[in-house]
């Protein structure tokens, strides 16, 4: 009995994983919150499903949405006692994003964060290959962009403006 | 009972987050370019962010239910313990750009300094907002050079920016015995120990931008005692106005 129980416990702890690393991110929809990284764990304990999530910056206003689309995804899973809870330590990033997750970062238009999340000097340069053309002759023209997430960049080969996911 | 030195502590953080945060948020669609509207409410995102995770802290510890709303939108201007410097108002791009170098300049080592805290919320806290800070120190810092080193009037705004805001920041160094009190108990950094790294980024940045740094005899303080300048009483009442007029409005 012990054995087909825990096997149950492990079915249903995948099946509730899967439900809720299904969820994307509300404002880079290309991406699930197990590509960014976000879902950090989901445990089962007494009959009741806690997905745990981590913000990518302290003030990132997708938040209260992905905890609700966790608690929708899980509830349409068939779990009915489900909690969603929200830590800050470890802090994210962008280590934690998957490769699969970066590619398709790129294939939107989206440049992903490039190398590891070292620190680099205060002021810098940085080289971003624009996602469009692949040309390295690009130019920052803002660190922040149209999210919390993302630097304003453009590329001097084809002109075209693009969001660089910033290497935090 | 007087206040805790872990909440004071914590407060002050948090008001200064918030207050910063929200003068950021009065750049919405004024900004000189479209780019900056966004870096700006970027910036004020941020600190908001990190206002809203002190001050629900600051609730848990103080013990008597107040949440980060309540410590946010229902205080009195003399509860504040925000730095002078965080509610001067904007004036000029030049004038927002000084007062956020002096403020991350300093934030961002000092929460560098805070990830090693004795308190684990406020060292996790510390963990996020200090990859935060990086960037506004980065953004500001390069926006002071191009002004610095930019045309006869960029320079000139620049520099009477700095000359206006720099009797502020001494108050960044400020000690008193309830923050001694959290000094001492690990909860937070001592200010002198982050001087050194606020200096060479603020001589480094002002070095290129071609900027002398002001000589002042005594700075101005008062904030973290709940003494505030005359740009305070407004600020507040277009931040508190939604919550006083439909007290517990939620949305």
């Amino acid at each position: 009995m012990g054995t087909v129980s825990s096997l149950d416990h492990a079915r249903q702890q995948a099946s509730a994983w899967a439900a809720a690393a299904a969820v994307c991110d509300p404002e880079v929809p290309v991406l699930t919150i197990e590509d960014l990284g976000v879902l950090r764990e989901v445990r089962i304990e007494g009959g009741r499903v806690e997905a745990v999530i981590t913000p990518t910056y302290s003030g990132c206003p997708a938040m209260s949405l992905i905890a609700l689309n966790v608690e929708v995804a899980l509830e349409e899973a068939g779990f009915t006692n489900v909690k969603v809870t929200s830590v800050l330590a470890p802090a994210w990033t962008t280590d934690w994003m998957s490769e699969a997750g970066k590619a398709k970062l790129a294939a939107y238009g989206i440049a992903p964060p490039s190398g590891k999340a070292g620190r680099r000097a205060l002021f810098g340069e940085e080289t971003v290959a624009c996602p469009r053309c692949g040309s390295a002759d690009t130019a920052k023209v803002s660190e922040f962009g149209s999210t919390a997430c993302k630097a304003h960049w453009r590329c001097r080969a084809c002109a075209e403006p693009f969001d660089y996911f910033k290497c935090i | 009972m007087t206040d805790s030195p872990l909440f004071l502590a914590t407060l002050r953080l948090a008001d200064d987050a918030l207050v910063l945060g929200h003068r950021l948020s009065e750049w919405c669609g004024h900004a000189p370019v479209l780019e900056e509207d966004l870096a700006l409410g970027n910036l004020g995102l941020d600190l908001i962010g990190q206002a809203r995770s002190l001050y629900s802290y600051a609730g848990e510890v103080e013990g008597k239910g107040r949440d980060e709303d309540q410590l946010a939108y229902l205080r009195r201007e003399g509860e504040y313990r925000n730095l002078l410097l965080v509610e001067q108002p904007n004036g000029d791009f030049a004038v927002t750009m000084v007062r956020h170098l002096l403020f991350s300049a300093f934030m961002f080592p000092f929460h560098q300094a805070m990830t090693a805290s004795s308190d684990a919320t406020l060292a996790a806290i510390a963990a996020k907002a200090e990859k935060e800070m990086a960037y506004h120190v980065r953004h500001t810092g390069e926006w002071l050079i191009r002004l610095g080193d930019g045309t006869a009037e960029s320079h000139r705004r620049a520099q009477t920016a700095l000359d206006e805001l720099w009797p502020y920041s001494g108050e960044l160094f400020d000690v008193d015995a309830a923050m001694r009190s959290a000094i001492d108990a690990g909860f937070v950094p001592d200010p002198e120990a982050i001087r050194p790294r606020f200096e060479a980024t603020i001589d480094q940045v002002l070095a290129e931008a071609t900027l002398t740094r002001p000589r002042v005899g005594a700075f101005q303080t008062g904030g973290r005692a709940g003494r505030h300048s005359e740009h305070m009483g407004f600020l507040l009442a277009e931040l508190q106005y939604m919550q006083r007029t439909y007290p517990n409005a939620t949305w």
